[in-house]
Parts: structure tokens; sequence; C-alpha cells
């Protein structure tokens, strides 16, 4: 028993490492195919984009290593001091950050370069768990919710001053946690509602939307009132209210986007809502994503074959767009696959945590969960045209070792956390 | 509901979106997979030899010469002594400046046109100094050579396709040659082959950075096939030759087959002038719309000239056909014909016959418009009204290939007019008949022909009642061509029986008749002049012009080896220019040569005449009226 113990792989869980393995190779040779040009030598050339980032990924086994060497009372224990170094990490971006593309997102050393944002993942799901877990804590009071929403914009609002917009999104990801500990469901679905809406005032025009919400949410009504007569009859004020709420929302929105927005902003909005045909400028990467992905077809092209990833077509193939040289050279049976490797390893990660009977190893599995779902859908979603562009990496895929570690460090605290559940209690 | 499921289905949810839409992506539109519309694919074209065109006698017309451009690639350029490659190259240092940035604007990557077609002395010497200068090289390319300087509108030109052309035809690349006139427009496809293709791929950059699936997608370039025109190399620049000085146009036809032995335009111009750096400058020059010479007007297919007195024959054949008159039927002309009360209504009528009757024979080989105006009136009031009378007219008269394209193979022509009915009904507020439309029975009024329908009515005559649509294309690949269109003959509506009497009456007019001063011993011609008036509108007032000089014939006349026609454009009566030059082409063309004193006297004669004068009055004639 106690031998075991000593054994840092004593009881972790094979079927998330070995997807890990397989994404994370997978995700290297597409870097490969991205980047490799026809002069180039060694894997290991580090003047190569494959050579450092498989650098990165073989330095991810001794922090694996060290990860699990860690007792999983450590993660609980110092859960906070993680945080506030995390957070600390944040702000000292801006007094010694190194600004790359406009964004002081960066702690240089000599040629590299170290995204502290995306180990503040990790340090953040870890100070959710730690708080919700407390047995005092109790999410239906106001006083607490707001001690959680503050734990989780806090390192949010540090990151959109880098600026990078892209990464705050992903904070969002914690109100899955938060409605799976007793948080109402009705800040997801008014969070929806909002974005839908928003996005349908931009489509059409302000008066439609709200003529068609206010007849919509009408028959709505009606329909509970005929159902339940007793349940809205003193609640003819909050009704108006929230006619008048959402009118005043929708009225704003078209304001939001033409004055708050930035010009790129609302640039790929308008791409993505097809009210722009630019294909040049600043609709040129996801016109090249999806012509490099659709020339895929249903087979691929072949590693090394897509002539698209070859000729550097798509631009930040190798990080943000990395799916995109999945799409051309696998084909449809290699992005679908690639897309049911991420939804088993979420299942996986909820199927376990729902295993944990110490509060704190599920909270932070969701937390995992929750995160690596928000970096899927919305860079996928990116790059096949679904969703705006918005900057974030896919997760063991992209090319940079900050993210391959950050992410790395958020399962295998995990893995962690699990192959110790039977001990705690 | 367990909280935890909300995840599982969002995730499900989620996951089934994306795959969906890859599955749209990439199944539904799916792959396309055409190597040529591909931006990560260079297509580099091989452009095959064109084909060389011969005549009918295995002369050789057009052939290909190589030349040489001096291509530039920018990305390869060293520093470099510019003023010593301007010398070498024999430019100036703002063309060198002009060149290298279109060049470099163009791609840096890629070659361009720095300078076209070098002569043939500079390039041996460029060849051994331009290794000093990186990433400029000369490229061999083939362009088209005339090792005889006729047939110009025949032949044609290629050009390079424009931005337009290749935009509306996927087949053609931008600045590829294809043909543009004449027969390298018509039998473009035979001449120019099949490029070959080789596909590279290439970076964002446009730079190549390898072959496209090892090359296995590439095609060889397949040479232009040979082809050999019915044209008689000797006999068309000859032709040419006897024209000089005299716009108007010739054809000559083999009544046999329907192939066309010469087509003569003129003023012509040296195909040369079509190739190599002096082109633009010359094209701009032979097509400028204020010279009236128009060297790239082909007048033997283009140009529509009323058809004078060879009109006649077939009036004469449609009254046979028709029964109104028969070899007997006879008329009497007082040195012209009156066909109304009034004092204009009169036809002049040269033939200064006194007495009679004239008959058929006679009429035809003295060109008495009286007889045909008496005959003409007799065809048109044979019917009830003169509306049908004038559409059994035209009828017979386009079943000799007149009023409309007569289906050659070569890309211009034009339709001429023979009117009909309708056509007097629409364009007359008042009535109408015969008398009102007479000048039709003289080849006047609205009739207009072009020379090569003419040159086949003369053919169609020949044959006693049919001919082969005319055509230009002999062999290709040195195979005979077997094309229905032009091996199946067209027939007239005349029987076979009525071309007795005129061939008959054609062949007085070179015995006694108004051509009898170009008689060939040994060769006996059959024929009939014309002389048509020519009219223009100046300030709204029909003028007429000088007459032009028209001649139709065919030789021999009992087993016709080549029909003719003859038009020379303000050449006046067609005895005197026409008729001789269409001798000497038959003489030429059967005997190889022209023998005897009094021939070469008439041959040297029309070769030095020379209608310039007039062509000039006429000019300022037309100039001074458009000013006003």
């Amino acid at each position: 028993m106690r031998a075991e113990k000593n054994n840092i792989f004593y009881g972790i869980d094979w079927i998330l490492v070995i997807l890990y393995v397989v994404l994370v190779g997978f995700g290297w040779m597409n870097i490969y195919a991205a980047t490799t040009t026809d002069n180039s030598s060694s894997l290991l050339d580090l003047s190569t984009r494959y050579g450092k980032q498989l650098l990165w990924i073989i330095l991810c086994i001794p922090l694996i290593i060290i990860i699990l060497f860690f007792n999983s009372k450590f993660y609980e224990k110092f859960a906070t001091i993680l945080y506030l170094i995390g957070i600390l990490s944040l702000i000292g971006l801006f007094l010694f950050g190194k600004n790359i593309n406009g964004a002081q997102s960066w702690y240089g050393f000599g040629s590299a370069s170290l995204q502290p944002s995306e180990f503040a993942k990790a340090f953040t799901a870890l100070a959710i768990a730690k708080l919700l877990s407390d047995r005092q804590y109790n999410l239906k009071l106001i006083k607490n919710q707001i001690k959680a929403f503050i734990v989780i914009f806090l390192p949010a609002v540090l990151i959109a001053l880098q600026p990078d917009l892209g990464s705050v999104l992903v904070y969002l990801a914690f109100f899955f946690v938060l409605n799976r500990e007793g948080l109402t469901l009705n800040y997801i679905i008014i969070g929806s509602l909002a974005i839908v809406l928003f996005l349908l005032t931009l489509l059409f025009n302000a008066p439609t939307i709200i003529i068609a919400f206010f007849i919509i949410l009408s028959i709505i009504l009606l329909y509970f009132l005929k159902k339940n007569k007793g349940y809205l009859k003193f609640n003819w004020h909050k009704i108006i209210g929230l006619y008048l709420v959402a009118g005043l929302y929708i009225f704003s929105s078209g304001y939001i986007f033409n004055n708050v927005f930035e010009q790129h902003q609302r640039d790929r909005f308008e791409i993505l809502l097809g009210l722009s045909k630019d294909t040049k400028k600043i609709g040129y990467n996801t016109n090249q994503s999806i012509q490099a992905i659709s020339s895929g077809g249903g087979f691929g092209k072949g590693f090394l074959q897509g002539e698209r990833t070859q000729g550097n077509f798509v631009p930040e193939q190798d990080t943000d767009y990395i799916f995109s040289a999945v799409g051309e050279e696998w084909g449809f049976v290699g992005s679908a696959f690639v897309i049911i490797l991420f939804m088993l390893l979420l299942y996986r990660i909820i199927y376990l945590a729902e295993t944990h009977k110490n509060k704190f190893g599920r909270i932070y599995g969701y937390g995992l969960a929750s995160i690596l779902f928000f970096h899927v859908v919305i860079n996928i979603g990116m790059v096949i045209q679904l969703l705006p562009t918005v900057g974030i990496p896919l997760p063991f895929f992209s090319y940079g070792g900050s993210s391959l570690w950050g992410f790395t460090l958020l399962l295998f605290i995990f893995i962690k956390l699990d192959a110790n559940k039977s001990y705690d209690l | 509901m367990k909280r935890s499921f909300l995840l599982y289905i969002f995730i499900t949810i989620a996951g089934l979106i994306l795959i969906g839409r890859l599955f749209q992506l990439q199944v539904i539109q799916g792959a396309d997979l055409d190597p040529n519309r591909n931006a990560a694919v260079k297509v580099i074209y091989d452009y095959p030899e064109r084909g060389y065109i011969y005549d009918r006698n295995g002369k050789l017309l057009v052939a290909n010469q190589l030349s040489y451009d001096v291509m530039v690639v920018p990305n390869e350029v060293t520093p470099l002594d510019t003023i010593e490659l301007c010398k070498l190259l024999k430019i100036d240092k703002d063309y060198f400046i002009r060149k290298y940035k279109t060049a470099q604007r163009y791609s840096p990557w890629l070659p361009s046109v720095f300078l076209k077609q070098l002569a043939k002395e500079d390039f041996a010497f460029l060849q051994e100094k331009l290794h000093k200068f990186k990433g400029f090289y000369i490229q061999k390319r083939n362009i088209r050579d005339y090792p005889v300087s006729s047939a110009a509108n025949v032949l044609g030109y290629i050009s390079e396709v424009n931005e337009l052309d290749a935009k509306n035809n996927p087949n053609f690349q931008q600045g590829e040659l294809i043909g543009t006139s004449g027969v390298e427009k018509s039998y473009d496809s035979i001449l120019r082959g099949v490029k070959g293709k080789k596909f590279l791929h290439r970076n964002r950059l446009n730079k190549i950075i390898g072959k496209y699936k090892e090359g296995s997608e590439d095609t060889l370039a397949v040479n232009g096939q040979d082809i050999s025109l019915t044209i008689d190399g000797e006999l068309q620049r000859y032709g040419e030759l006897l024209m000089s000085g005299k716009r108007g146009g010739i054809v000559a036809i083999e009544p046999k087959t329907g192939e066309i032995l010469a087509l003569i335009s003129t003023p012509t111009y040296n195909p040369n002038m079509m190739v190599g750096r002096q082109r633009s400058k010359n094209s701009v020059i032979l097509m400028d719309e204020d010279n009236l010479d128009k060297p790239t007007f082909d007048r033997a297919l283009k140009a529509e000239y009323p058809p004078g007195s060879p009109f006649k024959l077939i009036n004469a054949l449609i009254g046979l056909q028709e029964g109104v008159i028969d070899s007997d039927f006879g008329t009497y002309c007082y040195g012209g014909y009156r066909y109304g009360n009034k004092e204009s209504d009169f036809q002049k009528c040269h033939c200064n016959i006194f007495g009679g009757p004239i008959k058929l024979n006679r009429a035809i080989s003295k060109s008495c418009n009286s007889y045909f105006s008496t005959t003409y009136r007799k065809i048109i009031d044979n019917a009830s009204t003169p509306s049908k009378g004038m559409d059994i007219w035209s009828n017979h008269v386009k079943s000799f290939g007149l009023g409309n394209y007569l289906g050659y193979d070569l890309p211009v022509g034009s339709p001429g007019l023979i009117p009909t009915g309708k056509f007097y009904d629409d364009n007359n507020k008042f009535s109408w008949g015969a008398t009102t439309t007479i000048s039709n029975a003289i080849g006047q009024g609205e009739i207009s022909t072009t020379p090569i329908q003419l040159a086949n009515v003369t053919a169609a005559i020949a044959n006693k009642g049919y001919f082969y649509t005319p055509h230009i294309l002999k062999k290709a690949n040195g195979k005979n061509i077997n094309n229905p269109k032009f091996t199946i003959p067209k027939k007239t509506t005349i029987d076979s029986k009525h071309y007795d009497p005129i061939i008959e009456g054609m062949h007085t007019v070179f015995k006694t008749g108004t051509g009898k001063l170009s008689k060939v011993n040994g060769i006996d011609i059959v024929g009939k002049t014309g002389t048509s008036e020519n009219f223009t509108i100046i300030n709204g007032i029909r003028t007429q012009l000088d007459d032009h000089s028209i001649l139709v014939a065919f030789a021999p006349k009992d087993d016709p080896k080549i029909a003719i026609a003859v038009f020379v454009e303000n050449g006046g009566y067609g005895s005197t220019i026409a008729a001789p030059i269409t001798s000497l082409l038959i003489e030429k063309y059967l005997n190889k040569k022209i023998t005897g004193n009094n021939r070469k006297w008439i041959e040297n004669s029309m070769i030095n005449l020379s209608l310039q004068h007039i062509y000039d009055q006429k000019e300022i004639i037309l100039k001074t009226a458009f000013k006003d």
C-alpha cells in the first residue's frame, strides 16, 4: 500500500494519458506539415518551429513527473497561493512584459518567451475548486456568488487589459462549474440569449428583432398563463420590465457594435455573418482556412501532401489555424477523428470527476473540462467559420510552449487528483 | 435532471455541430481536385510549334522562325553594371527602369519579358555576354515566318490572347498565340496543336517549392498539324502583281471541286509586317481607319459591289427557266430602253447595235441593256403581282449562292443583297413594279455581291447548274479533307440545258464581243464583262463615282478548270482592265506562262497601270464632303 502510494504512476487514468499522447503526437505531425520546408533537416532543428515544438513536448515529461510527484493534498492546500502567484505574474506583465503583436502578454527569456495567461487558467481552476469545496460555502447566497465571480474575473480583467480578449472568453467557461455546484441556470440562459439577440440584431435591424422578440415572448407567456393561471398572476410589472430591458438591450447592441467595438472586431463579426464578402484583407485568414479544409475532401490529401498547407497559404497555420492543416491533409475522416478525440477526452474527464467523493477534485475536473471545451469549440468554430475570429489556441495542437505546458499542467493536476481520489475523504 | 448532464449535452451538441459543418465543407462541397484552379499549383505551359501552311502544289507559304526574348527574374538579379547592359541590349536607361519595375510589380519570383524579339545577330553576341548579368536570360519563342510575301489576308495572322478572351475561355492563357484572322483563325485548332502542362507546387509568395504530385499530372505538348491550302501560290502572287496600284478583289475557283485557287484583295501588305518587333507599329498603319486603301480589309470576301453586267447572265437563265424567253427571242435597241412615259424613264445602252432583232447570243456578247431589261420585265410581270414575281426571281438568284453568306471556311464575309418582294413592299410607300426596279436587270440597283459570290456564280455556270461551296483547306496533316459541306454539290434552280446558249454567248464575248482584245490563243475563254456604276451619298446627294471594272470568266470552255471573278474599283470599263487581268490569270494558270509579245505587253501595262490618281481624287471628294 505504502509502496504503491510512493509510485508516482499509481492510480493514474491511462485512458486520459493515451488520449493526451495521441492528441499531442498528432498535433505535432500537423505542426511539422505546416512548418516544414524542403531544405529542413533534423527533427530537432531548433531553428524550425516543429523542432522547437518537439523540444517543448519532450520537456513536458519532466513537467508531468513533477506534477505527479506532489501529493494531491498539495494542490488543495496551495491552491490559493498558486492563484496569487498567477495573479502576480499577470500584474507583472504590465511592468516587465514583452509586447508581441500589440499585446503585452509575454515574459521574454532570451529568444524564448512565456505566456502566464496560459498557466493562470489552471491556477484559477484550482482557486475556484478550493473556494467552492469549502463546507461552509453555499452558492445560493449572493455574497458567495460575488466571491466566486471575483476569483474568476480578476485574472480575466488582467488578461483583458493586455489586451488578449480571446483568452478572456475562456473564463466564461467557469459558469459551467458554478452551475454544476448549484448556481442557477439563469446566468447561462440570459447570457446565451444576449449573444443570440446581439447577433440577430446585427443580421437584421433593431425594430424587426424587437417586434419578433415581443411576439415570441408573448406567445410563451400566454402559453404559461393558460397552463397555470396563478403562476404569472401578479407579475405584470416583471413582464413589462422584461420587455423594456430586452428592448433597450436590442437597441443598444447596435450602438455598442458601432461605437464600443474596434474596427477589426466589427470586421470579424461581419465576415462571419456574411455581411461582408472580403476575402483579401481581414477575411483572408478565414477564407484561406476554409479553402484548405474543404480541399481536403473526405479522406484528405495525405500527410505532407496538402499543397495549401505546404505552400503556407493559411497564415498562422501552425498556431491558431492548425486545424486547417488537419482538414486539408487528413480530410473529413481526420478532422472528425480529432473532434471525437476531444469529445472522448471531455466525456472521460467529466465521468471521472463525477466519481470523486472529494468536492475539490470534482470541481477542478469540471473547471478543466469547461476550459478545454471552450478552447476547442471557439478555436475550431473560428477555423471553420462558425464563430468570429478569436485568437485562442487549440489545446495540445497549436504551436507554442506556454499553451502546451499550460494545458499539460491543467490535465495532469487532474490526473493526479484522480489518482489519489480513493485516499481522500 | 442531474446537473452533470448539462455539460455532457453541450459537448455532444457542439461536437455534432462541428462535425456537421466539416461534413458540409469537406464532403458536400467536396474537394476541387482540378489543379488548374488550385491556387497552390502553378501551371507552366509548353507551347508546341504551330503547323506550317502549304499551297496546293506543296509550296511553303507559312513557316516558323525562332525569336529571342530577354527575360528577367527580379529576385535573382544581383548588382550589375546597368550602363553596360543597356549598351548590350541597345536600350536606354529609362526603358531599363520602367521594364524592371513592371517585372518587379508582376512578380519578383517569376520571369517577365524584358526585351522582346531580339534581332538574330544581337542574339549570338548577347548569349556570350549575358551570363554576367544574373537574373537575365534569353528565351526562345516560335513566331511566324512567311517565305512568300503574298496572300496576307488569306493567311491571316496570329495574336496574343488578351485578358478578356482569356477570361471568357478557360482553355486560353493570356499572352498565348492564337489565330485572329484568315486561315490562321479558321483552322486555328488544327494549326495550334495541344499545349503541354507542367504542374508546379508554389507557396503563397508565388515561389515554386517543388513539383505537384511528382509531376504525375503533367502532359506533353503535341505539335500543331501542317495544312495545305487550295490556293495556288504562284497564281496568287501573280494576281497580286497584276493588281498593283489598283484596289479590288479577285477570286479564282476550280469549278469541279469548289477549291479556291486564288483569293486576291488589293492593296495588300507583306505578311511579315505582322511579325516581330515592328508589328505593333505596322498594325497601327495597316488598320488605320482613315486610310482608304484598307489593306487588312479583304475585298475579295467582304466588299459588296453592284455586280453589273455579269448579272445579266443570271437574268437570262431565269428568263429561260421561267419560259418568258427562248433562244430565238429578240428585241430592238434604240440606244437604250424606255420603260415609262417620263423623259427620265430611259435606260441608256452602249451595245451600239442598230437594227435587229437582237437575240440572246448577241445580247450577251454586246451586253445589251435593252434585251435584259425586257427579259427582267417579263420575269416580274409573269406572276400575278410584282411582289410574287420578285419572289420567284429572287429565289432563282439566291440558288446561285447570292444574297447570303456562302458558307466557305474563312472567317469573314458579307451576305450581299438580293431583294425580295417584301423588300420593296417595306421600302416603297407607293406601288412598285418591274419598271421601278428595272436596274436589277443589269446588275445595278439594290443588288450587291462580293467577288467570291460572283466567282461562285461563274463556277455554277461552268458546271451547268451546280456548284461546290468554295473552300480553302485541301489537306490537314497530309490527308485530304473530306468535309461533306464542301463535297456535296449545290444545285441551282435552273435546268442544265439552259446553260448552253448562255455559255455560247459568253464564248462570243471573248471571240468578237466586249472581251475580244483579251483573247488568248489556244484557250477558249468564256466570260462576261461588266462596268458597274457606283454611288456615294455626299451631303444627302447621290453622287456618282468612277465605275468599277468587272469581269467573270471560266476556261477552257469544254473542260472548265478555272472560274474567276475580277473587280477593279473605279477601273472604268470591264473590257479595259478587268478583261486583260482575267485573261492573263487564266493563261498563267493553264499554261504556266505568258507567251507572245502582245500578251507580254498587256501583262506589263497591267502591272504598271496605277489608278492611284483616281483614288486620290475620290479621297479628296469624300474627305471634303465629311468635313462640311
